[in-house]
């Protein structure tokens, strides 16, 4: 049988949400650590809510448990740079 | 839930991870540890990885030295694969007096086994392609420090200490501790009570809140620190950089991340774990400032959390006056995860088959009190 991907950039499938699942892990932000999900490129963008869905089925349809796990910025990977020039107006807004 | 206990441990963290695990690896399984989270929630989810022997006080540098050996063997034992990874630490100094006090450090570490060394800036960026040395006075390297990633640690040491029979609840908040004179008799959460005659506090930054339920308290203060990570990138930076000026660190991960972070001297105490702009702009203009390679490199993702302060930068561990098996395990500030396999180890044969150690006497809440406090002066982040 082939294989369900359900985070591509962490190469997370549906075998490890059910492994994780069998193992006591049963809320989203367990999940997300125990397996790596919306650890990756896309931020979660992706594939939370397939994460979510998924843990949801597999407590039999409850979908309360599939509360949103806490976003983190930033919303788009940005370059380093940017934030750098940035410091100049801090030191500003200190004096 | 159990009603009733051994010990219970309050804190999921890795702190009483690494104790229920070794208890139960010495036999002791009548052990329940209550997490009001999940595991990861508190600062053993949300650290660094940096791990160092690198220390300016025996105990620190006893147990680290320790630990490092215990770090080697645990992806074996504990069958998840912590991604330990030995790169050395490259700490640098700009000014001639933070080059002395690294000199002092490198005699201690190196009359006590850890092979550091004071190395060139010349030396340095042979060993790191791109460092920018202006400015930089000296620098301090071990080989032998090295990175992990937590949560593997984490998950791998409660699920041994679950097989072998102590229960870990998640989930499940403790909001008090009832005492009978000197006694500890119960400690109560919001799903139930335990009674129990010994109670461990490794609860990181919330242990003053748990200790003041037994009618203790702790000088500890919570910190928020926060932290970044970039995109993956091929392997190229050997060593966790370190740079003393203002405390900024960064290492690339076993996942290719470059992730790190950076002191702020104006960060108030406080139970917050929001994310700042401010951070975002001194962490990138720091690191570009020593690594200008990384100045295209994407920030992915930023979160913080808590150190645990005391006022010296040293953990509190052992009992407290006047209560009996009242064990605490705390303060680690921001070398909690590196120091972690020590402790437990040290801790479980303290309690169990009553192995004195001298960190029990060291670092006893009572020092406070009798003003015998040796500052780490090589607290970072
Ligand atoms: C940004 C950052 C970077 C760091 N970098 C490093 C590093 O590179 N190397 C290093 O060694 N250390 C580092 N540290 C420090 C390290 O993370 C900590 O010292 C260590 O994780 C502490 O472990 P702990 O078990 O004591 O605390 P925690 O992991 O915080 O565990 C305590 C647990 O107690 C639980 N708890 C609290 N109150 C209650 C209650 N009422 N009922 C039930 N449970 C409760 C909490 O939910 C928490 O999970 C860093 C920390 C931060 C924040």
């Amino acid at each position: 049988m082939g294989r369900t991907i359900v985070c591509r950039c962490e190469d997370v499938t549906v075998e490890d949400l059910n492994q994780a699942f069998s193992e006591g892990y049963r809320d989203l932000e367990s999940l997300k650590r125990y397996t790596g999900f919306s650890t990756g490129f896309c931020q979660g963008k992706c594939c939370t809510a397939h994460a979510a869905r998924f843990l949801s089925a597999l407590k039999g349809g409850d979908d309360t448990v599939a509360d949103p796990i806490r976003t983190r910025p930033l919303l788009h990977p940005t370059p380093a740079s940017h934030f750098a020039r940035a410091v100049e107006l801090l030191d500003e807004e200190s004096k | 839930m159990r009603d009733r206990a051994e010990l219970v441990i309050i804190g999921g963290g890795i702190v009483g991870l690494s104790l229920a695990y070794q208890l139960a690896r010495m036999g002791m399984t009548d052990v329940v540890v209550l997490e009001q989270g999940y595991l990861c929630f508190g600062a053993s989810g949300r650290n660094g990885g940096g791990v160092r022997q690198q220390w300016s006080t025996e105990e620190n540098i006893l147990l680290a030295k320790q630990s490092v050996r215990m770090f080697r063997q645990l992806s074996r034992e504990i069958g998840h694969n912590i991604w330990f990874r030995q790169g050395g630490y490259l700490f640098l100094a700009r000014n001639a007096e933070t080059a002395a006090a690294l000199e002092k450090t490198v005699k201690l570490q190196n009359r006590m086994g850890v092979g550091t060394r004071i190395i060139s800036p010349a030396a340095a960026a042979r060993l790191v392609a791109g460092l920018h040395t202006e400015g930089i006075e000296a620098c301090s390297y071990n080989s032998s420090d090295g990175v992990l990633f937590p949560w593997p640690a984490v998950w791998g040491m409660a699920s041994v200490a679950r097989q072998l029979g102590v229960q870990i609840n998640t989930h499940t908040r403790v909001t008090g501790i009832d005492v009978k004179g000197r006694e500890v008799v119960k400690v109560v959460t919001d799903r139930g009570a335990v009674a129990t005659r010994r109670v461990v506090n490794a609860a990181g930054a919330w242990s003053w809140q748990i200790a003041r339920m037994a009618g203790v308290e702790l000088p500890n203060k919570p910190y928020r620190h926060e932290i970044l990570v970039t995109e993956p990138l091929k392997p190229f930076l050997e060593p966790m950089l370190s740079d003393l000026s203002n405390g900024m660190y960064f290492s690339q991960t076993m996942r290719g991340e470059i992730l790190g972070g950076i002191s702020d001297p104006d960060e108030p105490s406080s139970m917050e774990t929001g994310s700042s702009f401010r951070f975002l702009a001194r962490m990138c203009s720091s690191m570009i400032r020593l690594l200008p390679r990384l100045s295209r490199v994407k920030i992915l993702r930023q979160w913080a959390g808590y150190y645990d302060e005391t006022p010296d930068g040293q953990p509190i561990l052992g009992r407290v006056e006047p209560l009996d098996g009242f064990i605490q395990l705390n303060g680690f500030g921001g070398h909690g995860f590196m120091l972690a396999p020590a402790i437990g180890k040290i801790a479980a044969e303290w309690i169990l088959r009553k192995v004195d150690h001298r960190i029990f006497h060291t670092y006893a809440l009572s020092r406070f009190k009798h003003g015998e406090t040796r500052k780490e002066n090589f607290v970072i982040g």
